[in-house]
């Protein structure tokens, strides 16, 4: 156990160096949010709310999926990518680690860095430009942090699934940019999910991508009430169990048909 | 007549080597559609809700979106130069651009064209001509001498934004991530700009015009008279704005000493 949290510290401490790239992130972030500011502005025009939602809970669920991306994003599914198609994923595998284990850990210490240093004083940043709403008691915010480290887990789980396919596909860049398009668009970062038509709502119900986005960012705007939330978190555990499976499973095949290329 | 038999030449050799990998194109073609289909599926599901934006229909946003996905294109096509710095500076391949006998912005660009971006032209053909059937527009003959002088307007704003951009690195090859960010701006030019607030709206019009690439442009095509003066001023504006950024660029040149070694 000891090792993987040096995993974690490590890959902390890395980030930390090149802290400076990431300033440019936060301003990246607010164009983002600012653009959809005004979009959902323009789309309210004069109503109240829309599908349960009024305008400032929009604004604030736009900043804050945006900023809760900053902790769950990773790149783990290019990077285990990558190792395979260069060889290096045999050294790995030598080593007395879990490969999966240490990679989900160095996620994860990128993850916390960029929360401290990025969705926060983003955070910060944007509710200084536009007029959010904060939740003002303790149990939203507990909610929120719960519901967030299960939005990294089950969005690591999707990522370690897309990586490992690069033992199957020689090239999965194809599968990977899908990936990100299918979660941009049904994890309800762009759009809350209640706002789809209700068929792609049921489709959705049975998908495990409204866990990484849609499920944190309505608790955070209030839009859940008390049995909502518990039946949301539920679902979130549900889904990072679940998705252990597959991986588990892709994993045994994929080290028995193991081919080094080149190297 | 040298420059445009390179630029053939240089088309053939990439479609040699592209054809070689027929299958990445396929799959880089289709990830392209996929992250366009992104942004109208925003818009259908958006319109579900409401009748209009900033008293814009919803056909009319989709035409403004089809319309955009065509000078863009083309400009990822041919200026696919948001990596220069680290490219041509950092690795000192410059030296290399300027021992050739053709402009060295031509000979960048002709090395990192992106042909299958190409196909973003169709989609937002398509894109317009289902919006446009939607709202029965008319065209009249000439329209399409001014469609192709919009969008060449368009592309040239964008172009002249990213050379502009990429001009910097001769004087600092500092890693930025200026490229990116303007790449999230050049979003906001896919809806109309009166959704915005006035600051950004002059910004969008007259410092990173990207207003003219998508809804300016378009709002010829539909028939609003309130917004013509801004729509035939986009060749304008894009001729003016590339002029500008050659110039700088140019003498970006000039300053150029090498990375060293």
């Amino acid at each position: 156990m000891s090792k993987y949290l040096e995993m974690i510290r490590i890959r902390f401490l890395m980030m930390l160096a090149y802290r400076t790239n990431y300033y440019s992130g936060i301003l990246i972030y607010s164009i983002n949010i600012g653009a959809y500011y005004f979009l959902w502005t323009a789309i309210y025009g004069g109503k109240e709310s829309i599908q349960g939602l009024d305008a400032a809970q929009m604004v604030t669920y736009v900043a804050i999926s945006w900023m809760a991306r900053a902790f769950y994003f990773n790149n783990i599914d290019r990077e285990i990518a990558m190792e395979i198609r260069e060889g290096k994923v045999a050294v790995e595998l030598i080593r007395p680690y879990n490969y999966l284990g240490m990679k989900t850990m160095q996620a994860f210490g990128e993850g916390v860095f960029r929360l401290f240093f990025f969705s926060m004083p983003g955070m910060v940043i944007v509710s200084f430009i536009f007029p959010l709403e904060l939740p003002l008691d303790w149990q939203a915010w507990c909610f929120f942090a719960i519901s967030i480290f299960f939005s990294f887990v089950i969005n690591t789980e999707i990522n370690l699934l897309t990586g490992i396919s690069a033992f199957f596909l020689f090239n999965n860049d194809g599968l990977m940019r899908a990936k990100r398009v299918i979660i941009d668009l049904f994890s309800g970062l762009l759009l809350p999910i209640s706002f789809y038509p209700v068929w792609a709502q049921e489709i959705m119900e049975y998908l495990p991508f409204q866990a990484i986005s849609y499920i944190p960012s309505m608790i955070f705007t209030k839009g859940f009430q008390e049995a909502e939330i518990t039946d949301a978190i539920l679902f979130q555990l549900f889904w990072s169990i679940l998705l252990i499976i597959p991986i588990c499973a892709m994993w045994a095949v994929a080290k028995r048909k193991m081919i080094i290329q080149g190297g | 007549m040298f420059y445009v038999s390179m630029f053939f030449q240089y088309i053939a050799q990439y479609l040699k080597t592209r054809m070689e990998y027929r299958a990445d194109m396929i799959v880089e073609i289709l990830s392209d559609l996929l992250f366009q289909a992104v942004n109208l599926v925003f818009i259908l599901v958006v319109f579900g809700h409401t009748e209009s934006l900033g008293g814009w229909q919803r056909d009319e946003i989709i035409f403004i979106y089809g319309f955009f996905l065509v000078p863009y294109a083309l400009f990822s096509t041919f200026f696919n130069i948001w990596d220069f710095n680290e490219r041509y500076i950092v690795n000192g391949e410059m030296d290399r651009i300027l021992t050739r006998p053709i402009h060295s912005l031509f000979q960048v660009i002709l090395e990192r064209m992106e042909l299958e971006s190409l196909f973003g032209v169709i989609t937002g053909l398509v894109v317009m001509g289902y919006a446009a059937a939607r709202l029965n527009l008319t065209f009249h003959w000439y329209d399409i001498f001014i469609f192709i002088l919009f969008v060449f307007g368009g592309t040239l704003v964008c172009g002249s934004i990213f050379v502009a951009l990429a001009s910097i690195g001769f004087w600092s090859d500092a890693k930025t991530s200026i490229m990116p960010m303007m790449y999230n701006i050049g979003n906001y030019g896919r809806y109309p700009v009166n959704i915005y607030n006035d600051v950004i709206r002059f910004i969008l019009t007259w410092i990173l015009p990207f207003a003219f690439v998508g809804v300016y442009p378009a709002s010829y095509f539909l028939r609003k008279t309130d917004w013509y003066i801004y729509a035939f001023l986009t060749p304008v504006i894009g001729l003016l704005f590339f002029i500008l950024s050659v110039i700088i660029w140019n003498i970006g040149v000039k300053r150029y000493r090498g990375a060293g070694s």
